[in-house]
């Protein structure tokens, strides 16, 4: 990643929503941005890095990232963090309190929900953490005011002394469109004043605090009730009036040019009073809110009547193909039959590992294992519980892999004596939030053989650089973490420790058969890096010799794109069992040398291709 | 309301679609049309399905197509090609390379490629206009350029002229990469010819 780089002046820019968000925190003069990776909200900091007066980070989890801002808030700094919509349930127990102190300079939090669910484990709503921590909710309609909604949320952060919550969508962050910006404004901290009764959150200081928090919440409600940020677009059709919040707004003034509007931009607390005066404009009102229908219960609370999630799906994303069909039955028009082709059936393509990937040694030795229940976590390696390996048991939450694990060795019974257990975590996803889970597993002695699998990057969200690489959000060297020292310093025995290269599949599957025998913890780190990487240094391609290849399939199981399958047949065994074959190629030109499939090819069939072809990937140039 | 135009680009993650996609927005940008760019792209670096939506004109409100409403749709990979069709307007083109990705799950046997999917596309009586992008760019010297040549292959359909779009893409590559210009730009024409783009100009 570049240092800092000269800032654009300001002007009318192509930025995404992230790109904006990015854009105002360095305008908003602001001293520490921190976060976690995690799509779609990965690019806030990564832009933000590049800017210069501001100390940003790549936390080790959303929670940290939190506490990290709060800290500059409490020196009177402006400060900003960011993270997926379940990286806030990670960072919730400082935002919970976070509400009873209040915030000294201006603190906004990004949180980007992954609406349409593109890349993540659920689909939630982060609008709830407004009601239930009442704070401040913005929810930008697109990049433009994504852009100001942040401007405005630092404001707003320092006039009511409160964390404001800047509530993004997949939508949101990964659309770009066209963005008027400014410069940056200094500003700086007023400094930290000590004072127990507000910082120090014992019962007898917090208990005191607790009426602030409500007398702040009735201060927003009353703002929300005059802010320019919600306002009503008057429409000819008023037969029904849309209340919008986020990017709905835009689809549905694409879908219903001539109906009126309540778009809510400070949506929580939601206008109440405002919102019935539109209501009484209008002969129905149709609440279109993204995913749960809060502002719906709201406003029904309240007394005013409404349709929502009665005619509105309650998942994905409410875009106009979605609402066209929804408001005619609302109407009780007909749904005529669409005039385009229909939707064609063609084959699942599923993201799959790269050619070269380290993942794929594990996955295929663990594919090879049998009597074993594989306990998963989040990254590019829970591509493993899919084809061909279908080697990944469990995926729930970062971290979760370790305490699953041990659960379950805790709570077999007769039928799963004889299984072994093992937990599959990411080098990222370990620091984040594995560390303490595999420390449960040593205190509490449980029979786990945790695979550490360290590619020296956050993979799935782009490479990002984390602790195990030495390197900070600049790509400038750090502390390094040590690996084994780190297990080892967590209880786990030197010699249940081995750092072993996942290019070598007996190395591995012995590693993995030895351990899995023994009945304690013991931890297998892998230490091959991702071939996204910049440091990735390919090998000498290899080619498939045609007429030494039996069809036995055997490369073809260890699942690299690079592998084609030219031919297939059956042929039945002397014992009359029929067999089928897939005689394969090597896409030369993709293969990076990793000599995975060589090993499981009994013919020895493939070989290095010589002369090496210089014709790059089509599917995987690496950046 | 004007019209807007609505550009779908389809193909496997890791071929440059989103890059094609911002290029024809910059291209848009330039002429000073409002213009907004979504993605459905959460981990299409592995390979997965990548769709990139481009809509321009006065003033865009909703970033998505609708199905039926694309009148453009440039597909990168024949398969991706198919399965977007139904994204096109009954009256808008194709433009698709008919090179192929296989994928693991097909190679592994449990799905089968399509045996053409251009002749399903034009069996749905949808206009296709489709040739080998990928052998070009590899007859040209370098696979990449396969994204340039699908942009040449589009540049005579747009609202503006093709001009407009060479020069986005050239712009690009001027500042990025300047030893790349002139390959970029015969791969640019090459395109623009494999579809008949320059009689159609003309």
């Amino acid at each position: 990643m570049p240092a800092t780089q000269t800032v654009p002046a300001a002007a009318r820019m192509f930025l995404s929503g992230n790109d904006a968000v990015a854009r105002a925190v360095w305008e908003a003069g602001t001293r520490v941005a921190a976060a976690y990776p995690g799509t779609p909200s990965t690019e806030i900091l990564e832009i933000l890095s590049r800017y210069s007066g501001l100390h940003t980070e790549w936390s080790i989890n959303e929670k940290v990232s939190m506490e990290v801002a709060l800290g500059a808030s409490m020196v009177g700094a402006r400060a900003f963090c960011a993270m997926k919509h379940v990286g806030l349930n990670v960072a919730s127990d400082a935002l919970m309190t976070m509400t009873v102190t209040g915030t000294e300079g201006g603190l906004v939090i990004a949180v980007a929900d992954d609406v349409g669910m593109s890349s993540s484990q659920n689909e939630q709503d982060s609008r709830y953490w407004g009601r239930f921590a009442h704070v401040p909710v913005l929810e930008p309609a697109d990049s433009q005011e994504a852009y100001a909604m942040t401007l405005a949320a630092f404001d707003l952060s320092e006039r009511l002394k409160s964390p404001v919550i800047l509530r993004l969508t997949t939508r949101i962050c990964h659309v770009k469109g066209v963005v008027h910006t400014g410069e940056r404004n200094e500003v700086e901290p007023k400094g930290f004043v000590k004072d127990p009764r507000h910082w120090v959150m014992v019962p007898g200081n917090a208990k005191p605090r607790l009426p602030t928090m409500f007398e702040r919440e009735a201060a927003a409600r009353a703002e929300a009730e005059v802010s320019p940020l919600n306002f009503h677009v008057e429409g000819s059709d008023r037969r029904i009036g849309f209340v919008t919040s986020g990017p709905t707004f835009m689809h549905v003034r694409e879908a219903f040019p001539d109906a009126p509007v309540f778009k809510l931009g400070l949506s929580c607390p939601p206008p109440l009073e405002s919102l019935r005066r539109f209501a009484a404009t209008v002969d129905t009102v149709l609440v279109v809110e993204e995913t749960e229908p809060l502002l719906e219960t709201e406003m029904k609370a309240a007394g005013i009547a409404c349709h929502g999630k009665d005619v509105l799906p309650r998942i994905g994303e409410l875009a106009p193909d979605v609402l066209e069909p929804a408001v005619r039955r609302l109407r009780g028009e007909v749904v005529p039959a669409p005039e385009h082709v229909p939707a064609q059936q063609v084959f699942p393509r599923p993201p799959t590992m790269c050619v070269a990937c380290p993942h794929l040694g594990v996955y295929y030795t663990l594919s090879q294992m049998r009597n074993v229940i594989i306990s998963g976590d989040i990254g590019c390696y829970t591509l493993g519980a899919g084809h061909p390996w279908n080697a990944l048991d469990t995926c729930i939450s970062m971290g979760a892999s370790m305490g699953t694990a041990l659960g379950m060795d805790k709570g077999r019974g007769k039928v799963d004596e004889n299984k072994k257990i093992v937990a599959v975590i990411g080098d990222s996803t370990f620091m984040h939030m594995g560390m303490q889970g595999l420390l449960d597993i040593t205190w509490n002695r449980g029979n786990v053989t945790v695979l550490l699998l360290d590619n020296r990057a956050v993979g799935m969200t782009g490479g990002q650089d984390n602790p195990g690489t030495g390197r900070d959000i600049h790509g400038e060297e750090t502390t390094r973490v040590d690996f084994a020292k780190l297990c080892e310093a967590l209880g786990v025995k030197k010699e249940r420790i081995h750092v072993l290269d996942p290019y070598e599949l007996p190395v591995l599957f012995k590693a993995l058969r030895e351990e899995t025998k023994i009945e304690e913890p013991s931890v297998i780190i892998t230490n091959r890096p991702c071939v996204l990487i910049d440091h990735y240094q390919p090998a000498k391609s290899y080619t498939v010799e045609e007429d030494r290849c039996t069809g036995c399939g055997n490369c073809v199981e260890v699942g690299c794109p690079a592998i084609h399958v030219t031919r297939r047949d059956k042929v039945v065994k002397a014992s009359g069992k029929e067999v089928d074959l897939s005689f394969v190629r090597i896409e030369t030109s993709a293969c990076t040398g990793c000599g995975l499939c060589v090993q499981p090819c009994a013919p020895e069939a493939i070989v290095h291709a010589d002369p090496v072809q210089n014709v790059q990937s089509v599917q995987f140039v690496r950046k | 309301m004007s019209k807007i135009t609505n550009i779908l680009v389809c193909g496997v993650g890791g071929q440059g679609v989103m890059t094609a996609t911002e290029i024809l927005a910059e291209a848009a940008i330039s002429l000073g049309f409002d213009v907004k760019k979504t993605e459905v792209a959460g981990m299409s670096q592995r390979g997965g399905v990548v769709t990139s939506h481009l809509r321009f004109g006065d003033a865009v409100l909703s970033p998505q197509i609708a199905p039926g409403e694309a009148d453009l749709l440039i597909g990168f990979e024949s398969a991706e090609a198919l399965r977007w069709s139904h994204m096109l307007r009954p009256d808008g083109v194709a433009l698709v390379n008919s090179g192929r990705i296989v994928p693991p799950i097909v190679n592994l046997g449990l799905f089968d490629y399509p045996e053409d999917p251009v002749a399903q596309m034009r069996a749905l009586g949808l206009t296709v206009h489709a040739f080998d992008a990928s052998s070009l760019a590899i007859q040209l010297g370098n696979i990449r350029l396969g994204n340039t040549v699908m942009l040449g292959a589009c540049a005579d359909r747009l609202p503006f002229p093709a001009e407009v779009l060479r020069d986005a893409v050239l712009a690009r590559f001027g500042t990025r990469k300047p030893q790349l210009v002139e390959a970029n730009r015969g791969a640019f024409e090459a395109g623009r010819r494999a579809v008949g783009g320059e009689a159609l100009a003309a």
